[in-house]
């Protein structure tokens, strides 16, 4: 056992710091800050800037563009990045797609794709839950039939985040419909811009419109687009859901929020004093921070295993349950600090570049719809419910 | 003892909630710029429900705390978000220290025709009734009023505010408030209003050397701080009560979508994870239903039990709302997430019951110090 940082990793926060202090713009640090809402070339300009460094998929292996990190890097400059106010890197090409291309693309696949997702040449989008198919996956019921060279699609996804700004979307579908859903699943590739499909926005409670209905009506896929074998499609996604969860604890972003929070509780007053002075609000903010020093150390820990070739399977579910309950925690006391300020809900505020004035003091604008929007993160990407059954599973048997 | 509301409370009740059902839009409270439905606001005075905030000396027919539990609680139920607390507020104050001519304007305000706004809040006194920096000077007759309130719910629309001053004192003392009717048009009073995440307007007002006629002063300088509390204690019974309603919408729907919504097969009722923490949800309605009951049974009583109950109340509601909320829209999946379905709307303006008039901690906090005292 030893928690510290060697020099090399040292050297490389630095060389990380120096970095965001040089090509993180300010304009895009205060959106991330503020809580507004990024559009889609602010996301591409700062993945192009950290492709540069070859950060943008640092844990990619160096053979394929990344830098090969270790669980202490990525670690590093989840930490960094966090603190910087840097915008997130939008995982559905780097952090999940790339992965499965590596592991079951042809060369070809891997040679036209990979490169494509490190230049920003595609944005891809998730395609597997439908409205009848959420927490039951492999119940799903949009069809490819194979016509020739082709593949063709029918049916509908949901849920689908940020579709509209892609022009890629991987998909699960149904490719044979005898015998155990699971064994009837292929793993598709299909561009957005093909005739047939349509992008519907779904309005969220937090006000914004980042997940979308995708229709398919007719939709031709090049056969050249299947990954792996056809019906192989459930292992791949299984391969992605434990393998692949980088960051799935979130505890940069957690850092991140409880630095905001504290913040905010420094400079809202209760009774002429500083909010963080009042014993039990400081209490709820000290919990927090307790669990989540615990959270940084198990997230390591699991991470560190993991590097070392043991397949994270109950580790990763454990880091997603409790690491999203601990950031929604945050939100929570987040909007309460904020007081009846918290109450405005000025959404044009939110949105990318507004000059809307804010109602109050600006850190409570998106206080609440922060709170709303993260309730997300125990839906989605297996819920909690999910996982824990996951690991009761493996911890009970049955 | 008796926990049975009375006819006369019953017919009220359900009356109001086929009222509010027939007339809530909630597409047009999500989606409008409107803030509230003057049809709406039109039937409910019609119907009597304005009076039943008010006692019949007052002009109305009934006021007592299990009126406003129940009409408050058919609001929160239907998630309508017309503005009647603030008549629990402003119209209270009215009517508890208003001169006969202040107190004229009831009548129109039970009729429904007239719009009122208790603008108290100011930045940095969170949930403090007795943080008041605005300030009255006298001048000659008069008075001219200068400060800033904020996120005054209903502002926008209000024809009278009820705005509260400070003529001695410094901010935070308890003596020293004093309290004016003021038209939205005053010379002086510039508004900017928006909306609120759980339906409805709030605004923040500048006041800028207001002057206004002696007769604009409600109750006596100074004292208006006991009438601000009794108040407040009325209000607050009157949204947890709605917040009850809301909480009991939000479980409603969660049960029939467990019901209706399959995944592996089956139901999602059939799954006992699931089951569990519905039992549990029912039974923290259960007990915020009993400490509404119990505030209720006491804004009568004398100051420091009354606010001991206000705390309680609050702090326990409070505490049950962010559970609903969570809950339900974790039971519900994605589309518990969307605002194109009920919850949304529900789980929103719950939410923000707990940032009007003191949230769980700032009420824990309260309870203990009235306690030790
Ligand atoms: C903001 C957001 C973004 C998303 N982005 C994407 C995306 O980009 N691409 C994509 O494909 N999907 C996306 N999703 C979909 C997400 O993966 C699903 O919402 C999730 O899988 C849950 O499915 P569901 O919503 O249908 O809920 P359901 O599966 O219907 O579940 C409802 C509730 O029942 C619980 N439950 C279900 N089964 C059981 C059981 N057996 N035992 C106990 N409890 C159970 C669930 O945990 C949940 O609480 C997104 C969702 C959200 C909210």
């Amino acid at each position: 056992m030893d928690l510290t940082y060697t020099d090399a990793q040292e050297a490389f926060r630095d060389d990380l710091r120096t970095f965001l202090d040089q090509r993180l713009p300010k304009r895009l640090s205060d959106k991330v800050r503020l809580g507004q809402h990024l559009t889609k070339e602010d996301y591409e300009s700062w993945h192009a800037a950290l492709q540069e460094r070859n950060w943008l998929a640092g844990h990619w292996p160096e053979a394929h563009g990344g830098s090969g990190w270790d669980a202490v890097e990525r670690h590093i400059f989840e930490e960094e990045t966090t603190r910087a106010h840097a915008p997130r890197i939008i995982p559905f090409g780097i952090a999940m797609l790339g992965p499965v291309l590596m592991k079951f693309g042809s060369d070809e696949q891997k040679a036209h794709w990979l490169p494509r997702i490190l230049d920003g040449t595609d944005w891809w989008c998730q395609g597997y839950s439908e409205p009848g198919a959420g927490s039951d996956l492999a119940s799903l019921k949009t069809t490819a039939e194979r016509d020739g060279d082709h593949y063709v699609v029918n049916g509908q996804k949901t849920w689908t985040t940020l579709a509209q700004y892609a022009d890629h979307i991987f998909c699960l579908v149904r490719t044979r419909k005898e015998g155990k859903p699971q064994e009837g699943i292929s793993f598709l590739l299909i561009d957005m811009d093909d005739p047939g499909i349509e992008v519907r926005p779904i309005v969220l409670i937090d006000g914004g419109a980042e997940v979308n209905e995708v229709f398919f009506k007719d939709v031709r896929v090049p056969a050249g687009n299947l990954v792996g074998e056809e019906n192989q499609g459930w292992t791949i996604a299984k391969y992605l859901l434990t393998h692949e969860r980088t960051n799935i604890a979130g505890v940069g972003f957690a850092n991140q929020a409880l630095a905001n929070l504290r913040r905010i509780a420094g400079l809202e007053m209760q009774h002429g004093r500083p909010l963080i002075e009042d014993p039990l609000f400081a209490a709820e903010i000290a919990k927090l921070e307790i669990a989540l020093m615990a959270m940084a150390t198990t997230n390591l820990r699991v991470v560190s295993a993991a590097a070392e070739g043991s397949a994270p399977g109950v580790e990763s579910s454990m880091l997603k349950v409790k690491g999203t309950v601990i950031r929604q925690e945050i939100n929570d006391l987040t909007r309460l600090a904020c007081g009846p300020y918290a109450m405005p809900f000025v959404s044009e505020a939110l949105e990318a570049g507004s000059n809307v004035e804010p109602v109050g003091p600006d850190y409570a604008m998106p206080a609440t719809a922060d709170y709303f929007n993260n309730r997300k993160l125990s839906i989605y990407g297996g819920s909690n419910e999910v996982q824990k059954s996951i690991i009761a599973k493996t911890m009970l048997g049955a | 003892m008796n926990f049975d509301l009375t006819d006369e409370r019953q017919m009220l009740s359900d009356g109001l909630r086929r009222l509010l059902a027939d007339k809530t839009d909630l597409k047009a409270i999500v989606e409008g710029d409107r803030a509230w439905s003057t049809e709406s606001w039109a039937a409910l005075a019609e119907m009597g429900v304005i009076g039943a905030l008010f006692t019949e000396e007052e002009g109305g027919f009934g006021g007592a705390g299990f009126d406003l539990m129940v009409v408050f609680e058919e609001m929160g139920r239907a998630g309508a978000p017309e503005p009647l607390l603030e008549v629990v507020l402003a119209g209270g104050l009215i009517a508890e220290l208003g001169s006969e001519a202040q107190r004229a304007h009831l009548e129109e305000v039970i009729g429904g025709g007239l719009q009122l706004a208790f603008a108290h809040g100011e930045a940095g006194a969170r949930y403090d009734l007795e943080h008041v920096a605005t300030e009255a000077r006298r001048s000659g007759d008069g008075w001219v009023l200068s400060g800033h309130k904020a996120v005054v719910t209903n502002g926008g629309d209000a024809d009278w505010l009820v705005v509260s001053a400070r003529t001695s004192g410094k901010v935070g003392e308890r003596d020293g408030i004093s309290l004016f009717l003021v038209p939205r048009d005053a010379d002086g009073l510039t508004l900017r209003d928006y909306p609120l995440a759980g339906g409805g307007r709030g605004a923040e007002i500048d006041l800028r050397d207001v002057s206004l006629p002696a007769e604009a002063l409600l109750g006596e300088a100074d004292h208006g701080l006991e009438a601000i509390e009794r108040q407040n204690a009325r209000a607050t019974c009157a949204l947890t009560a709605e917040a009850l309603g809301l909480m009991e919408r939000a479980k409603d729907l969660t049960i029939d979508y467990l019901s209706q919504r399959k995944q592996f097969g089956q139901p999602l009722a059939r799954f006992q994870a699931l089951q569990h923490r519905m039992s549990e949800m029912l039974i923290e309605i259960e007990q915020a239903r009993s400490a509404v009951i119990n505030l209720a049974g006491h804004l009568d009583a004398p100051r420091a039990e009354r606010e001991m109950h206000v705390s309680a109340t609050k702090q326990l509601v409070g505490q049950t709302a962010k559970l609903v909320v969570e809950e339900a829209i974790q039971m519900h999946g994605g589309i518990g997430m969307t605002m194109e379905y009920d919850l949304g709307h529900f789980a929103r303006r719950l939410t923000m019951t707990e940032h009007r008039l003191g949230d769980a901690l700032y009420h824990l906090g309260r309870f203990s110090r009235l306690r030790a005292a």
